[in-house]
């Protein structure tokens, strides 16, 4: 019985993945690249702007930098521009930091509605929660496989 | 035997809609009853929007039926422990059954109430449902605020509510002749984004064994109604039924095609609960009405997931009742 199952499963999903209309890969490549590099360019803009205005440099820099555009990305979110621009852009606004910060906002206020504590503050690491947890995890993986070579 | 037949075919007397603004803008925007002017409605929140608009519906409904009187409220919604039926029921103060079969509530709904009616046991039944776009996507997918693309199978879920006035057979007033029990479908579709996929085997079963067991065919209807497909579901669907040695090419429509001007965020059409509702209540009821069509057989479809079977790695079981509404 299972057998047969399976069988008519394998044919159909066949199918359908012959006959499903597809993402058209060149168009969204093209969205993200443009979009996603136009981020990057205000972002180095950004950098270029601090580095001359106000004297920075090193890490001060990226980290004044990165602020921006998380505030940046904050900003949009709450406006309700950035979902916009990622339903146009795709991985090209997802990837950038501001895609990070949309990822926070975003369920933050979202979830809200259920108050404070259990809406918003529970809830707002619901998309950025596996990035911060392998983020760091691998951070540790690296460190470890860092200081082992630095060994010999 | 799966197929219902009403001996006395209960009447569809009276129909209410009330549709989102995005719904009130689509193909079939002046046949609502009433488009509401933002998807708050006024609320706070997303689930009370879609509670008052049910409520609205409902409420209007019972405004409009003038000698009978409603015995109780059949009625179902997506979201979850059916909140939105149990809470307008709770406004409303009528005695409630509550449904749920995804987007294939309203057909259910519809089933139910015509068994009642013609068993006898209830005189007018309010039987309707209602979907949110925000409040589903809440539920089911990411925040509305996320920044991500729809992939190109992906529908968009119809704000609006939908419900009729079943009461005892009126000549003249389309009614309720027989009916068929959908049977559980899952052909291993896992992508929550391809509904038509996964509910087409569902659709297809459905329609064919009421059409077989009814032993009429296809041209025996002016149209096979399925409810939220959408336009690869709906090519799926007549593939399957054609596999089967039936073609309802000519006689098929979708209302999820049907509901929204197609632009690039809808892709496949709309969904929901709502959608078939929707589409029935208005446009097809005043059709039927009007005699513009005779005999109609509406299966509206639904995926029987939730967020929790998904990110379990199930598939996606489907459903489909179906009720044919002649007049």
């Amino acid at each position: 019985m299972k057998e047969t199952i399976d069988y008519a499963n394998q044919n159909y999903l066949k199918y359908v993945s012959l006959t499903a209309p597809k993402t058209k890969e060149t168009r969204t490549l093209f969205r993200a690249f443009w979009v996603g590099g136009f981020i990057c360019v205000i972002g180095q803009g950004i950098r270029t702007l601090y580095e001359q205005a106000f004297g920075l440099s090193g890490d001060e820099l990226s980290s004044y930098v990165s602020m921006t555009m998380v505030f940046l990305g904050a900003l949009l979110t709450g406006l309700g521009v950035y979902d916009r621009i990622g339903k146009y852009a795709g991985g090209g606004s997802i990837v950038p930091i501001t895609g990070f910060a949309n990822s926070v906002v975003s369920p933050a206020m979202e979830f809200k509605s259920e108050g404070y504590i259990y809406g918003l503050a529970a809830k707002m690491f619901l998309i950025a929660g596996p990035i911060i947890v392998f983020g760091v995890a691998s951070g540790v993986l690296v460190g470890l496989v860092y200081y082992f070579i630095n060994l010999f | 035997m799966n197929t219902i037949y009403f001996k006395t075919k209960p009447s569809i007397l009276k129909t209410y809609t009330v549709a989102g603004p995005k719904e009130g803008k689509g193909t079939l925007g002046k046949y609502y009853d009433m488009v509401i002017g933002e998807d708050t409605f006024g609320e706070k929140t997303f689930e009370k929007a879609e509670r008052k608009i049910m409520y609205t519906a409902v409420k209007s409904l019972i405004d409009k039926i003038e000698n009978n009187t409603v015995d109780a409220l059949i009625l179902g919604d997506l979201l979850n422990q059916n909140i939105t039926a149990s809470f307008t029921a709770r406004e409303v103060g009528l005695p409630l059954l509550g449904v749920y079969s995804a987007c294939s509530s309203f057909t259910e709904s519809l089933l139910l109430g015509a068994s009642m009616i013609d068993g006898g046991y209830l005189n007018g039944v309010i039987a309707g449902t209602s979907s949110h776009f925000s409040s589903a996507e809440r539920q089911y997918r990411y925040p509305l605020e996320l920044g991500c693309t729809r992939p190109p199978l992906s529908q968009w879920t119809v704000t609006g509510a939908g419900c009729c006035f079943l009461g005892v057979y009126t000549a003249g007033m389309p009614y309720i002749s027989r009916a068929t029990i959908g049977t559980v479908k899952d052909f291993g579709v896992t992508d929550a984004n391809d509904m038509g996929a996964a509910m087409a085997p569902a659709a297809a079963d459905t329609i064919f064994n009421h059409i077989k067991n009814t032993n009429s065919s296809p041209e025996d209807y002016d149209l096979i109604v399925t409810g939220d497909l959408g336009s690869f579901g709906s090519r799926i669907l007549k593939d399957l039924l054609w596999e089967k040695g039936m073609d309802v090419d000519r006689q098929h429509v979708d209302c999820g095609e049907m509901v929204f001007n197609m632009e690039e965020s809808e892709y496949q059409g709309g969904s929901g609960a709502g959608c078939s509702a929707l589409v029935f209540c208005s446009y097809l009821y005043n059709l039927i009405k009007a005699k513009k069509y005779k005999k109609i057989l509406l299966a509206a479809t639904g995926a029987l997931l939730s967020s929790l079977t998904t990110q379990q790695g199930e598939s996606i079981p489907s459903i489909s009742h179906a009720v044919e509404i002649g007049v």
